[in-house]
């Protein structure tokens, strides 16, 4: 039977010399899920996904993923997981299904079953044309896809995705989430980071959401609306200044609005949206850096 | 792991062949026709002496380069290394696989080197012994370069260990001249360079001198030691 749970991060903490990129961290996916941890750059989401993938050792607390201790089985670990990382890790000095190949032999996927295999993902992901091109031919979104393929070559049961669009057109982005959504609704479980709110939005089940390598908040996306309000009341003096108060629900919105002096020109009602929760708990935006 | 990098090589063994044999058909011809020519040492042409210190040092920088250099790019530049270390393989394999691309290099940029010093010259005697301090050599200066590779932060460590170790190595351990020649001290000195026991082996082997077993040894032990820090470096990598 698939466990409920397939990451499990107790009071996890991970330190580089005196800084401290994660913080104290709980966290909790469960089987099927797409998570996505959100943060602004600098968080702490990529070192996190290096800790999960047993990249780097976590300097105190437990990480579990898919019912393995990280620290004491990583050799375990690294059959059931996958990663597609923020950048590029595909091999420049071979085309697309050599890279694929050499991942399936590190995975001691032999003969028939590794042609087999490569051949069913470079269709998977529609890069059919593209299998004999080196990797230096292909295209920003064409590269993503391929380490996409790539990392679905061992049949991992938890795939992680460290900010998979980053850097793509609006054309490819679509073609990337619509990817993630096969995949998922194939039956991997996916753990994306991202900074990008529609993204989020998009395709998460659950979010986390982190800033200075701590968790301010967990749960479905529409929890964490509610917490500050399912409608946002977003006013505009002189076109300069923002202000944003939230409220349960559209009525009580719409009371509010029509309270408001008459100098306010500008008043927005709309549904509020995870940038929202993570400015209210934060008092910053997502694409703020950091550190 | 290995067969990633016969990939490339077979894709580029031209342009790989001819940029190793550079240097070494250079040294030939300028130190072992040029210079050379007239002289002699410990009784010996200067042509035969110089050989197998040209082969030394020629399998010394083919093997730490080809196994460093691959796997520095790899690791700091493509960052495809980062999914050889997620794959379940055993450090063993990861240090092993990356180092045989610098023993297959190694050893068939000297088979390359013997070729082209035949066209020139009598071969000097190629014997069991001969390729196994071949071997041995290839062996112990892949590892340090795997190992160097592991360690490095930027290109430029890559070129400091590479201007301050190997270029001085190679010219100082006994490839160009006799030990017999320089002081005592600095002959103690020379010892602890390992490229100075791959030149007594081969030169011992190439013109029948009794084989100095004992500097064979040390150069197992070089090998060995590289090997050992080579899992050390590759435990930080994940720290």
């Amino acid at each position: 039977m698939a466990l409920p749970e397939v990451i499990v991060t107790k009071n996890l903490i991970k330190k580089y010399k005196d800084v401290c990129a994660v913080e104290d961290l709980n966290l909790q996916v469960n089987s099927g899920e797409v998570f996505g941890f959100l943060g602004p750059n600098g968080a702490g989401k990529t070192t996190t996904i290096r800790v999960l993938t047993t990249l780097a050792k976590p300097t105190a607390g437990s990480v579990w993923v898919a019912g393995y201790d990280v620290t004491r089985e990583p050799e375990k670990v690294k059959k059931v997981i996958s990663v597609v990382q923020q950048h590029l890790t595909l091999d420049l000095d071979l085309n697309v299904k050599e890279n694929m190949e050499l991942h399936a032999r590190l995975h001691h996927i032999r003969g028939a079953d590794r042609k087999q295999r490569i051949n069913e993902l470079i269709d998977y992901v529609g890069l059919t044309k593209q299998g004999g091109k080196m990797v230096t031919d292909l295209s920003g979104g064409m590269k993503k896809a391929a380490m996409i393929a790539r990392a679905l070559i061992h049949r991992p049961k938890v795939l992680f995705l460290d900010e998979p669009t980053v850097g793509l057109d609006v054309q490819m982005r679509r073609r990337i989430w619509e990817l993630i959504r096969r995949l998922n609704s194939d039956g991997t479980t996916i753990f994306l980071t991202t900074h990008y709110i529609e993204e989020a939005e998009a395709l998460c089940s659950s979010v986390g959401i982190v800033n200075e390598g701590r968790l301010i908040a967990l749960g479905k996306p529409n929890e964490l609306r509610e917490k500050v309000g399912l409608m946002a009341v977003e006013t505009l003096v002189d076109g300069k200044f923002a202000h944003y108060q939230y409220f349960p629900d559209r009525d009580a919105a719409t009371m509010y609005a029509q309270s408001l002096p008459a100098e306010v020109k500008t008043i927005i009602i709309r549904d509020s949206n995870l940038e929202d929760v993570f400015v209210e708990l934060t008092g910053k935006k997502v694409g703020d850096e950091e550190r | 792991m290995l067969w990633v990098d016969l990939r490339f090589l077979s894709r580029n063994w031209l342009k790989t062949l001819a940029t190793t044999l550079v240097a070494p058909v250079l040294y030939l011809l300028a130190f072992g026709y040029g210079l050379g020519r007239g002289v002699t040492v410990e009784g010996y042409s200067y042509l035969e002496f110089v050989i197998p210190g040209i082969i030394a040092l020629t399998a010394m920088t083919t093997s730490f380069n080809a196994a460093g250099m691959k796997l520095h790019v790899d690791r700091l530049f493509y960052k495809c290394f980062d999914e050889a270390l997620m794959a379940p393989v055993s450090s063993f394999a990861l240090i092993f696989g990356k180092t045989l691309i610098g023993v297959v290099r190694g050893l068939l940029s000297t088979v390359a080197l013997l070729v082209a010093c035949f066209a020139f010259s009598p071969l000097p005697a190629v014997s069991g012994l001969f390729w196994l301090t071949l071997v041995v050599t290839c062996f112990a200066f892949s590892f340090l370069g795997v190992l160097v590779a592991l360690i490095a932060k930027s290109h430029q460590d890559m070129s400091v260990f590479m201007s301050l170790v190997i270029l001085p190595m190679s010219f100082l351990s006994g490839t160009f001249f006799s030990l017999n020649q320089v002081p005592a001290v600095l002959r103690v000195a020379l010892s602890l360079s390992p490229l100075t026991h791959t030149s007594l082996c081969l030169r011992a082997s190439a013109l029948g001198q009794p084989f100095p077993w004992w500097s064979l040894a040390v150069l197992v032990g070089f090998g060995a030691a590289f090997f050992g820090l080579c899992f050390v470096a590759l435990r930080r990598t994940s720290s």
